[in-house]
């Protein structure tokens, strides 16, 4: 029997793939491209081979906005995973509540990010800001826009604030998805609140908390536009993350050969994280 | 290990305001006894699963009073009640091992861990669970994870009853089989209390020493299956027990006796009671005969079952079936059908005429 040979179905993949390499692939090698050469404009290029990486991660600047963007990270996934987890556990299973309380958890994840960074920056200011002046007079100094450990917290509250509805939301689907028998039965086998959250709710939310910790992870660690229109990265550079230092470099000092090597670098370890946090969820699940 | 006993047990789940409650029990009054095994029967949404969940806890009655050995235990949580349940969909804890999960219950009330370990081993040798004892609990087929369910339930000593509620339906046809006579295996063993949940006659009648049939929130009759065939209280156990069920015929009663069109018919006992409501008269497949004289009937229908044929007939629009042993032959013209007198019972609005000054 002779097969019919026709190809031309791979004419359909074309648009797909000339969307790739626009959206994707052209841009990632323009910064490829600026990562290992120097330009001096015109078009003109020098090879500098891995110059540019050397000097970034010898850099003290990089280390310190790279331990500041761990530090940011590291204390918005421990205070919003164990919020989200604790706040989705109160949520009402039945009843009218559900979908007021569904919409009031969805609703700051509606906002863009510059209008959440504007309010915050509004409602924090110390003279005018409903926050600020209410701390400032019942005695608290708080000015953010000058103590750095002002800005810090605020920048996490905020985060906390914007975000933490996505975990809820998250870890409720995979609450509603538990039978009822589960806690019958562990009611029958005499099971404490503690033990069934351990042993029933806790590894059938494993999924969905593992996907909701990596998207708060790669968020939170490319976070710019909020604390950008919060503080700028001040006072100083004390609340600079790793994103927001990378645009100061590449478009304030306009220094592409540095900031691309830097978006590489950047962009290697959101990648390595999330495969090496994947990879350690899925084979524990295996075993 | 307890007798059950159900007073005045009534309950209505909560209404749209304003309306009066709709009762998915209507009053129980019945007594189980210690270390029976009973099975409760009966159609989809008939308050099977409420008077269960009733017995151990999940749900408090809206009326009336339930008893172990005599203690009222109505308001007494789950948990304090000491029963244990098997539920329709196998529930195990999946991040432990199967050793865990059967140790759960023991654990959570604090037993101590050599008492664990031996009771563990004790119910997973019953179980033929001892080679995946070590093996995590997710692993394992439906079958599995119902055994371990069922292991859950077992392996406490001082439960009151053991309660089922359709605990076979996700497990395969041939497994089916084992796992029930391996319940009524494991009742003999331990002389626990059971109660098992099931619409499926085949199962109830093969776990049970006693049927408890309901029917729309009420316990229609109570009895050993052969009871339930011989003797149906209710035209509802007649017609739910036995495939096909029994025939349940319109009929008008003349001088104690029950007339069927034009055909009286002959009875173990005569009806003395005046009646007043609907009579019926019903009559098991397995119990009508072709005959020399009785009922004029043609026959509509031969379905060959192979040991034995289901023929139904007609006698003036109403439907009678009956059953035909292997080898008996159709006769040839004008079929007439007798019943047998000491099967044939006397319905009113559906419920059996008993034979008066005779109780059960």
């Amino acid at each position: 029997m002779n097969k019919t040979q026709n190809n031309k179905a791979w004419w359909l993949v074309v648009p797909v793939l000339i969307l790739v390499a626009f959206n994707a692939f052209i841009p990632l090698m323009t910064v490829v491209n600026y990562a290992f050469q120097e330009t001096f404009g015109d078009n003109v290029f020098f090879w500098e081979g891995t110059t540019w990486f050397e000097q970034v991660l010898r850099s003290g600047r990089f280390h310190d906005a790279l331990i500041r963007q761990f530090l940011f990270t590291g204390m918005i996934l421990a205070i919003e995973v164990p919020l989200g987890v604790g706040v989705a556990l109160t949520m009402p299973r039945k009843g009218p509540w559900v979908s007021v309380c569904l919409v009031l958890m969805a609703l700051p994840l509606l906002i863009p990010w510059n209008v959440v960074g504007a309010m915050w920056n509004i409602f924090a200011l110390p003279d005018i800001g409903l926050l600020g002046y209410t701390l400032n007079s019942i005695g608290i100094d708080y000015n953010f826009t000058r103590q750095p450990f002002a800005a810090w917290m605020t920048t996490v509250v905020m985060d906390v604030w914007h975000w933490t509805s996505l975990i809820v939301l998250l870890c409720y689907a995979g609450l509603s998805s538990i039978p009822d028998d589960y806690y019958q039965a562990a009611h029958i086998d005499g099971a404490s609140r503690w033990a069934i959250f351990r042993y029933i709710q806790l590894p059938k939310m494993k999924r969905v908390l593992t996907i909701a910790i990596l998207l708060r992870f790669m968020d939170s660690f490319m976070i710019y536009t909020e604390p950008f229109v919060l503080t700028g990265g001040g006072p100083g550079n004390t609340t600079t993350f790793l994103s927001i230092d990378l645009v100061k470099i590449a478009l304030g000092q306009f220094d592409l050969g540095p900031a691309a090597a830097m978006s590489l670098i950047y962009f290697l370890m959101v990648l390595l994280t999330c495969w090496a946090f994947y990879t350690i969820m899925m084979r524990n699940e295996e075993q | 290990m307890a007798r059950i006993t159900f007073k005045n047990v009534r309950h209505a789940y909560p209404s749209p305001k304003g309306q009066a409650p709709v009762y998915a029990l209507k009053e129980i009054n019945q007594i189980w006894e210690d270390g029976g095994a009973y099975a409760l029967l009966g159609p989809s949404g008939c308050g099977k699963t409420t008077l269960l969940n009733i017995i151990s806890g999940l749900l408090t009655p809206s009326e009336g009073e339930i008893l172990f050995d005599g203690e009222e235990v109505t308001q007494l949580p789950t948990s304090e009640r000491q029963i244990a349940q098997v539920f329709q969909f196998p529930v195990v804890y999946d991040t432990m091992t199967v050793f865990d999960n059967l140790a759960f219950p023991l654990r959570n009330r604090g037993a101590e861990e050599s008492l664990v370990n031996q009771r563990v081993e004790q119910i997973a040798d019953m179980l033929d669970l001892t080679d995946s004892l070590k093996q995590r609990a997710s692993g394992l087929t439906a079958d599995g994870k119902q055994k371990i369910s069922l292991g859950r339930g077992l392996v406490r000593s001082d439960v009151n009853a053991i309660l089922f509620d359709e605990p076979l339906t996700v497990i395969d046809p041939h497994l089916k089989w084992q796992l029930r006579s391996k319940l009524k295996e494991l009742h003999q063993q331990v002389g626990m209390t059971m109660i098992y949940v099931t619409h499926d006659q085949v199962e109830a009648l093969t776990f049970a020493d006693q049927v408890v049939v309901m029917y729309d929130g009420t316990v229609v009759q109570v009895g050993t299956p052969v009871e339930l065939f011989n003797q149906p209280h209710h035209t509802f156990v007649g017609y739910f027990i036995g495939s096909p069920g029994m025939n349940v015929l319109p009929c008008t009663i003349e001088n104690g006796q029950p007339i069927f069109g034009n055909n009286p018919l002959k009875t173990s006992y005569p009806v003395t009671k005046a009646l007043t409501g609907t009579t019926e008269v019903g009559i098991r497949p397995e119990f009508v005969h072709f005959s020399q004289s009785g009922i004029p009937v043609s026959i509509e229908k031969v379905e060959d079952l192979g040991r034995y044929k289901v023929v139904t007939l007609n006698h003036e629009a109403e439907v009678i079936k009956m059953v035909m042993k292997e080898g008996e032959d159709l006769p040839s013209s004008s079929p007439m059908i007798s019943f047998d007198p000491d099967y044939t019972r006397v319905y009113c609005d559906e419920w059996l005429v008993k034979e008066e000054g005779v109780n059960e």
